[in-house]
């Protein structure tokens, strides 16, 4: 970015993730602590007091999520972090958020292993849950940062996702993109785009969660004057319950559809040489890290090779990896968890091409060594 | 090894309480000021609260996608352990710096130049402040790497300790300077 | 005024009737509710209640206010972040017993705890009525429920008691048969600055009645009639089996409320920082 005003300076991913909230105007944070998010609210409990914000420990994660719905729908832009047995806990009201069309942002930061797993380690094993965590048909969006740039940049654009859509969504860094520390440029104010949500300031008849052309319903901040129901059932455009069949499949629906409408907004991706590429690493979030170096060291080898990266990885981008896949004939999709993407790679770019994970699931990120090593099985 | 060239690796290694997160940190904040890309990580968690503490530090002049050491260019041991696990992992040709006062047998069949100093020893004995041994040791580092000049190296570590300790540092990483120009202890 | 005015003032029209059973104690209840709101001039707009899941907490589809219909017990920490956003607001909190005591019983602690400016209704009825009564943490021992068809092994607890131990700085507790009693409370709940916590016990012929019997609404009123006993600090009673005080059981109002101190850290906080620069 040269020749901006900002600054640059050494920061930690979490750092960065919390200044980039506050950046993106986020003044409310509510969470409880938990290795490895933990810096994000101790970023948060310093910094939101002397903003006029909101700092709150609350007694778990699902009080948590509870109070950032809250806050939100209150009209203040709110935020949570967490990291895997916390995120289990928000599922409940991840899809209340979802349904109450609250703008929420939930930060998983990533750990290792099931249950309370390896609380140090690193994994990307909650990438199904991070998307299909919640009961039910509901819309979330996911991101995947790679480095402590991304985590400011990512976290701006997830509240500005998560104010047009009107849903929750979710930053989903590994744990060594929490803790990494590399040079972030801070923008100044006006500098990177801010959305807000829509306010309008009349509702025809009471009907305060009918779609917009865009598909997205504006309900009004509460205490502004107007009076809404919101509720966690399902609901017609006026937000009180319905179960009449037809209102509710319009109520779904028209829920889930915000994803497919705005999938313009929803589509970001990095990809390297891909153009001409026969194998093509996929891959997430820091493991994209080793893949493009290996990509790149395999181009000078004269390797047909390029390296294709998510930064949104729900929804997921087929359409491209379809595009890809044209020239493309194998897939090398590497992982910090037992094969969550590459069933979904395979999906995306069907069943006739060769699509081969790598796997690591010990708490650690991927080796160059040995990850060039099973690329090189793969590629013999 | 398939490591780009311009990447410039440090490797540094001791136990918690040491300085080596800070001293990571330091280097990377330097970097910066050097147009430099920098990526720092550290080992953390129960590590960081007694036991093996390490922090690495790459620099280099292009964007650094694989964020950790592939083979140090730089290793700094503070502890016998950090000296017997980093050490040997230097790349041929690299520098080795060991705190002898608690490295009491240097590791064989490393093949880059070591030096070995008591750098605890002399932090107490010149500052009374064992704990500025991570200052002397970048005073040290600022001789003998490739990349950063003193200057940019002690303008960040002004940047970090409390203004009140900025003289102790000062004269901390000059004598570290010092100790570059001497013959290997 | 028409008697009846303040009815139509706070409850929705376009969305009665009620689904609630006949003989339920819940429209009693809202009738209460809604007179405190009344008589306090509690304006609408600036007015949100807040509630989790069962029959209790589908009045606040009823309330003509900024309403908000959360999860099983999640109703405590959704409103505390309602309140943290937007202090100056009046949040109300209906919850049942299921809510208050089982699943969100956490909440109800630290809710109380923190002393945060919330008035929590929490209306007992004994049961889960919505899923057709089920034994809750509020059941009596010995009594009887779809899921303990042989009789409550259980206890049930003190909820005031918890809530004051907890930190709570109002707390009451009232019947469905104590209307005018109940008004009164909910008004001084209102009012209250500071966690205030107001228990209402309501007949639920239709499950809790049905399997202790107790078929209608008259004998469950009866049976609040007979065993509330009116509180009086000066002159505490020996309860019977099967007693429970009604009336205020505690205030305290020298304990600082948690978004006026969050208000004035907030102040220290950018003070410091105005100094440091």
């Amino acid at each position: 970015m040269g020749g901006a005003k900002g600054r640059t300076v050494l920061l930690q991913g979490n750092e960065a993730c919390a200044m980039g909230a506050i950046y993106a105007g986020c003044r409310f944070f509510g969470g409880y602590p938990i290795t490895p998010s933990t810096e994000i609210a101790e970023h948060f409990a310093r910094k939101l007091p002397t903003v006029g914000g909101v700092f709150i420990q609350m007694e778990d994660e699902i009080a948590s999520i509870s109070a950032i719905i809250g806050a939100s729908l209150a009209g203040v832009k709110s935020m949570t972090a967490t990291s895997g047995p916390g995120f289990s806990l928000m599922q409940e009201n991840l899809g209340l958020a979802a349904v109450l069309e609250a703008p929420v942002v939930i930060v998983n930061i990533m750990r290792s292993g099931a249950s309370t797993g390896h609380p140090t380690g690193t994994g990307q094993a909650d990438l199904m849950q991070s998307r299909w965590g919640t009961h039910g048909d509901h819309p979330v969006v996911v991101l995947a940062p790679a480095t402590a740039q991304e985590m400011f940049d990512l976290t701006v654009k997830a509240f500005n996702i998560s104010e047009k859509l009107r849903l929750p969504v979710v930053l989903l860094p590994e744990a060594v993109v929490g803790h990494i520390r590399e040079a972030v440029y801070i923008p100044t104010e006006g500098e990177m785009e801010v959305l807000d949500r829509k306010r309008p300031d009349s509702y025809e008849n009471l009907l305060f969660f009918r779609r917009d052309e865009n598909g997205v319903a504006h309900p009004p901040d509460l205490g502004t004057g107007h009076r809404p129901h919101y509720t966690g059932l399902t609901h017609d455009e006026d937000g009180f319950f319905t179960a009449e069949p037809g209102k509710v499949n319009a109520f779904t629906v028209g829920l889930n559809s915000k994803l497919e409408l705005h999938s313009d907004l929803l589509t970001d991706y990095r990809e390297d040489a891909v153009e001409d590429a026969e194998i093509v690493m996929v891959s997430f979030g820091v493991t994209a890290r080793v893949c493009s170096h290996i990509t790149r060291s395999l181009r000078k080898k004269g390797v047909k090779a390029g390296s294709f990266r998510p930064r949104i990885v729900w929804p997921f981008p087929e359409k491209r990896l379809k595009q890809i896949a044209q020239n493309a004939h194998t897939f090398i999709v590497p992982e910090l968890n037992l094969g969550q993407m590459r069933s979904t790679v395979q999906c995306a770019v069907g069943q006739d091409k060769r699509v081969v994970g790598i796997n690591r699931v010990d708490g650690t990120m991927l080796t160059l060594e040995r990850t060039l090593e099973e690329v090189k099985k793969v590629l013999n | 090894m398939n490591r780009h060239d311009e990447r410039y690796e440090v490797l540094l290694s001791g136990s918690g309480g040491q300085g080596i997160i800070l001293a990571g940190v330091i280097i990377a904040e330097a970097g910066i000021s050097h147009n430099l890309k920098v990526v720092q990580t550290a080992s953390y968690g129960p590590e960081s609260r007694g036991g093996a503490s390490r922090s690495e530090v790459i620099l280099s002049g292009e964007d650094i996608d694989y964020p950790a050491v592939t083979q140090p260019d730089f290793v700094i041991a503070l502890t016998q352990e950090a000296a017997d696990k980093f050490a040997p992992r230097v790349r041929p040709g690299g520098s080795v710096l060991l705190d002898s006062t608690w490295v009491e047998k240097p590791p064989p069949d490393v093949q880059a130049t070591i030096a070995s100093f008591p750098l605890t020893e002399e932090a107490s004995n010149h500052f009374r402040k064992p704990l500025v041994a991570n200052i002397i040791a970048l005073g040290f580092f600022a001789e003998r790497n490739p990349l950063l000049g003193p200057d940019e190296i002690l303008q960040a570590i002004i940047r970090r300790v409390p203004s009140h300790y900025r003289e102790l540092n000062e004269h901390a990483f000059a004598f570290g300077r010092e100790l570059a120009g001497r013959k290997t202890a | 005024m028409p008697a009846e005015s303040f009815i139509k003032k706070y409850l929705r029209q376009r969305v009665l009737p009620t689904i609630w059973c006949g003989g339920c104690g819940l429209g009693t209840v809202m009738r209460v509710i809604v007179k405190a709101f009344d008589d306090l001039k509690i304006d609408q707009d600036k007015l949100v209640v807040v509630s989790g899941i069962g029959c209790s907490s589908r009045m606040v589809g009823y309330i003509d206010a900024n309403t908000v219909h959360t999860t099983h017990g999640r109703a405590l920490p959704v409103a505390t972040g309602i309140k943290l956003g937007r202090p100056e607001l009046e949040v109300v909190v209906i919850m049942g017993d299921g809510d208050g005591a089982a699943i969100g019983g956490n909440h109800l602690i630290h809710a109380s705890r923190r002393n945060i400016d919330l008035n929590v209704f929490l209306l007992n009825n004994g049961n889960y009525g919505m899923t057709s009564g089920q034994v809750s943490p509020m059941t009596p021992h010995a009594h009887y429920a779809s899921t303990c068809p042989f009789g409550n092994l259980e206890h049930a607890f003190h909820l005031c008691d918890m809530v004051k131990s907890a930190g709570a700085t109002y707390v009451a507790r009232t019947t469905t048969f104590h209307y005018m009693q109940g008004v009164r409370l909910a008004r001084e709940a209102l009012k209250h600055k500071g966690f205030a916590f107001l228990e209402i016990y309501f007949q639920c012929p239709t499950y809790y009645g049905r399997f202790n019997k107790m078929t209608d609404a008259p004998t469950m009123l009866r049976w609040f009639k007979e065993n509330a006993v009116r509180y009086n600090p000066e002159k505490p009673r020996e309860l019977k089996k099967g007693q429970f005080y009604i009336g205020k059981l505690w205030e305290d109002n020298t304990k600082d409320e948690y978004t006026d101190l969050y208000c004035k850290l907030c102040n220290r906080a950018a003070e410091m920082v105005r100094v440091a620069k």
